[in-house]
């Protein structure tokens, strides 16, 4: 169908402005080009797919005579794919706007090109994510998702001349071979009955009961890597804030998300019927993922690694939804599931607005300080009036506060999760129970985190020369920022017209949509269990929030600002000439009580105080250690084992002919025994 | 005239399938070649009965290279380089005799069952040849590494190479045999000499023992 024809010639219109970026590399107008040209061909595609989902229609599809020789290139973008292909696109267009003004500010601060090649890969990386999600048979998914992890593998590399990155790039390499060998094994499984690749094909044929436990399991270790499922996320905080922060936002807030769709196309769509217990495994890793992504977050000090930490705790939210709906869908209640559904599709949309306004805002202060680190920020709301405001804003929706959009997300998960006393599994009951509890936590510790992100980066007093020193950043990058702000208030004042946007990727996954059966329903109501009952207007929300706003500014105005106070000069040496200002309230201070509360079982986080002898003129000391369990469970024996393997192997490099032979031998005879015991 | 076909190729096969049987117990390099000489006598024999019995002349083109190559050109050779490089009492079985042929015979056994099931359609004569053949060559290589000297894994790969051109006179109606029998030939040869270059490298190397070790760094 032509329709479709659209979409793969924009991507290989990426194709064509990477090698563009790449012949004209050294030119000052390659930054222009590249940037422009991708943010054109993702706006054609979001375009594309927004009509697609209003206008509704029979899928486009489209076989290219390219690839494997008898399987070829299935294309195909239904509903699903239009939902993810915006959710992209549109973290494509913000993050070239941004990338732009950020590529020229770089340019003119450090007088040369950046440090690598960011401008042939930047396309590629979006048009591999676009393969996947209009990827319409395993081969073509993983060929996809391989060349999305390559390119963002490079992507990552480009910062190579820091310290840290070459290890985060060899941990996520090793990562993303383990996700896609998962992966690989999951389509082998899910496609083994009749040896046909294809989508259309695997969902006709849907496996035994013992296969689809193991396309499951594989299912959420492969795609669960890549979106940073807790134990498998510790690529995820290295690898993030290495890559330039246009990069990290499309990392973060984008590429998780396509994560996320090969969860929902396997579970929901190619797997058939699902069972109760799937969902049961997937909310358990998701509540998990939540609570271990937050407190990570509360303990970092480097702003695009907490930024990080905290998209591993949002993926955990859409798991945890994700898992909601399956156990739903199993339990046969499908206008629940479709809520469940409808929640996660939204926080996916949510997640990748605000996470993109954060890392722009990290990257904003990065560019004018030259630092990620929180404590030597500070006071730069004075200094970068526009960022602090947009992202106060993105911490706000970040936060679930109302009337943002995280808030609407979170909302209509809790209202999903208040339905399980409609289950009639006990144990389902129950644990749903305990991961609404988890999540309400997780929110809550993810307010705790950003108001520290928030306070310590933008008020008090600056803590180093160069946050005092800092000054605003470019037209572009403030437009870059604003666009996802102003989406965040639109979605949260008037999510529903959103939601019936998505409808047809709900009714082609659980049958059913959130508003079925609702009598009423107007555009700006959000109703999905009662009309009366559990409801949100974003409008009155809006209305009263800054009516009550109104107030309290007057008030104190009238009340407390116009009288002269006077008080005595001390100001516990505070305002010397000193501009690190180091007696303030530091980033560890803040997080100091959670860490202490929580932290010291879950991460044996220590404080060691060196307190020096009486007498003694040098400074006391205060230091933290933490471990990361992940590291010490999963990370390290992983390691072990694949360096035992490997020692292995490699006597097998010393044998001689004889020995060869007999192992030849050996597994000749081997697969001929499977082949005799399997004709019976 | 078919029942005869049937029986005589039968036969024959079963014959070779005999020779491989008798090549895994011998002990001398000597009779380890007249062994051989009697497996390729054997698989000539079949080539040329089976040009005969179905008709297809180019059948006995392979019968005669089979004659000529196999049974008196490297066993020749062969027999010239034992007795030039003194090493016919040197057999040296890396496996018992005894479990060796408790091997071949599960070998047997292994390919029968796996053969029969797979080719149901196909008709007898080709079933049983291509079980007889699967398990030459199932034998060949369990001759090559139960065989310590080069000399017996040379005749082990040679008579899996039997075995593969007794599965080609087998199937009806098969142009390539003649071409795949030159071409394994050739490669046998090849093979041959390769492996003779590989031992006396090899030898070369661990007499000279002062050299390898300072190679090593072991010698102060």
């Amino acid at each position: 169908m032509a329709a479709l024809g659209l979409v793969v010639s924009a991507i290989a219109f990426l194709f064509a402005v990477a090698v563009a970026g790449a012949a004209a590399r050294r030119l000052p107008q390659a930054p222009t080009v590249v940037y422009g040209g991708t943010a054109a061909a993702c706006a054609l595609i979001a375009l594309w797919a927004a009509l697609r989902l209003a206008g509704g229609g029979p899928d486009a599809a489209l076989v290219l005579p390219v690839g494997l020789p008898w399987i070829q290139a299935h294309l195909r973008a239904d509903a699903l794919s239009a939902v993810f292909l915006i959710v992209v696109n549109l973290g494509g267009i913000t993050a070239s706007l941004f990338g732009w003004g950020y590529e020229r500010a770089h340019h003119d601060a450090h007088g040369g090109s950046q440090d690598g090649p960011v401008l042939p890969l930047y396309p590629l990386f979006l048009a591999g994510m676009n393969m996947v999600l209009i990827a319409a048979d395993a081969f073509t998914f993983l060929l996809s998702w391989e060349f999305m992890s390559l390119a963002s593998w490079l992507l990552v590399l480009s910062t190579h001349r820091e310290p840290d990155t070459p290890k985060a790039a060899r941990l996520y390499l090793l990562m993303a071979s383990f996700g896609t060998a998962c992966l690989l094994l999951a389509f082998g499984v899910l496609a083994t009955a009749h040896g046909d690749y294809s989508f259309a094909a695997i969902r006709a044929h849907a496996p035994a009961a013992g296969a689809a436990a193991l396309v499951v399991v594989l299912i959420l270790l492969g795609a669960g890597s890549k979106a940073g499922l807790v134990p498998l996320h510790v690529w995820l905080p290295l690898a993030h804030p290495a890559a330039p922060s246009h990069v990290s936002a499309l990392m973060s807030g984008v590429m998780t998300k396509v994560a996320v769709y090969a969860m929902i196309r396997v579970l929901f769509d190619l797997l058939g019927e699902p069972e109760w217990w799937w969902g049961g495994v997937t909310m358990g890793f998701g509540a998990l993922t939540a609570v271990m992504g937050v407190l990570y977050a509360l303990m970092q000090d480097d702003v695009k690694r907490l930024l990080a930490y905290s998209t591993v705790e949002n993926i955990g939210a859409i798991v945890i939804a994700l898992g909601l709906a399956l156990v739903f869908k199993a339990a046969h209640t499908p206008v629940i599931a479709a809520l469940a559904l409808a929640a996660a599709l939204l926080h996916v949309v949510n997640h990748s607005l605000f996470k993109s306004l954060l890392f722009f805002a990290a990257g904003a202060l990065l560019t004018a300080t030259g630092s990620r680190d929180l404590n030597r920020l500070g006071g730069l709301i004075h200094r970068m009036p526009t960022t602090a405001v947009l992202a106060l804003i993105g911490a706000a929706a970040i936060s679930a506060l109302p009337p943002l959009n995280g808030f609407v997300g979170e909302w209509l998960l809790f209202q999903a999760i208040l339905n399980a006393p409609a289950l009639s599994e006990w144990s389902l009951k129950i644990e749903i129970a305990v991961v609404g509890a988890a999540l309400a936590l997780a929110t809550a510790l993810a307010g705790a985190c950003f108001v520290r992100l928030y306070g310590i980066a933008f008020l008090g007093r600056p803590r180093s020369r160069a946050a005092g020193e800092a000054v605003e950043v470019g037209r572009a990058m403030r437009l870059g920022m604003a666009v996802p702000a102003v989406l965040c208030v639109v979605l949260g004042v008037l999510p529903t017209p959103l939601l019936r946007l998505f409808e047809p990727a709900l009714r082609l996954l659980v049958e059913a949509g959130p508003f079925d059966g609702r009598a009423y329903q107007p555009w700006f109501w959000l109703a999905p269990t009662s009309a009366i009952g559990n409801s949100y207007n974003g409008l009155i929300m809006l209305v009263v929030i800054a009516l009550l706003s109104v107030v309290l500014v007057l008030g104190i105005h009238r009340k407390a600002s116009d009288r002269v106070r006077w008080s005595i000069p001390w100001g516990c040496g505070f305002d010397g000439p000193d501009p690190a200002a180091v007696t303030q309230y530091t980033a560890s201070s803040f997080g100091q009580p959670i860490r202490r509360a929580f932290g010291s079982t879950v991460f044996r986080a220590r404080d060691h105080v060196d307190m020096p002898a009486p007498g003694d003129t040098r400074p006391a000391r205060l230091s933290v250690t933490w471990t990361d369990p992940a590291w010490v469970v999963v990370v390290e024996p992983l390691s072990r084992a694949v360096g035992w393997l490997a020692e292995k192997a490699n006597r097998l490099q010393f044998l001689t002919i004889r020995r060869y032979l007999t192992l030849m031998f050996l597994a000749l005879v081997v697969l001929l025994v499977m082949v005799a015991v399997t004709q019976r | 005239m078919s029942d005869l076909g049937y029986d005589a190729a039968h036969m024959l096969g079963a014959v070779v399938l005999l020779m491989s049987f008798a090549l895994l117990y011998q002990r001398r390099l000597f009779s380890l070649l007249n062994v051989f000489t009697m497996q390729a006598l054997a698989l000539t024999a079949t080539a040329a009965w089976q040009a005969y019995s179905h008709g297809e002349p180019h059948l006995y083109i392979t019968a005669l290279l089979t004659l000529v190559l196999k049974a008196i050109l490297i066993p020749v050779v062969l027999h010239r380089i034992i007795v030039k490089m003194k090493i016919h009492r040197t057999i040296e079985p890396a496996l018992g005799i005894g479990l060796t042929m408790v091997a071949g015979v599960s070998l047997v056994t292994l390919s029968i069952l796996l053969v029969l099931p797979v080719t149901a359609d196909a008709t007898a004569l080709t079933r049983e040849n291509l079980a007889l053949s699967l398990s030459v060559v199932l034998l060949g290589l369990l001759m090559m590494i139960s065989r310590r000297n080069a000399v017996s894994q040379v005749v082990g790969f040679m008579s899996i190479e039997n075995g593969l051109i007794l599965a080609a006179v087998g199937a009806a109606g098969m142009p390539l045999v003649v071409e795949m029998s030159v071409a394994f030939s050739v490669m046998v040869a090849f093979i041959i000499f390769g492996i003779f270059l590989f031992h006396i490298r090899e030898r070369f190397d661990t007499l000279d023992m002062q050299k390898i070790e300072s190679f090593r760094g072991e010698s102060d």
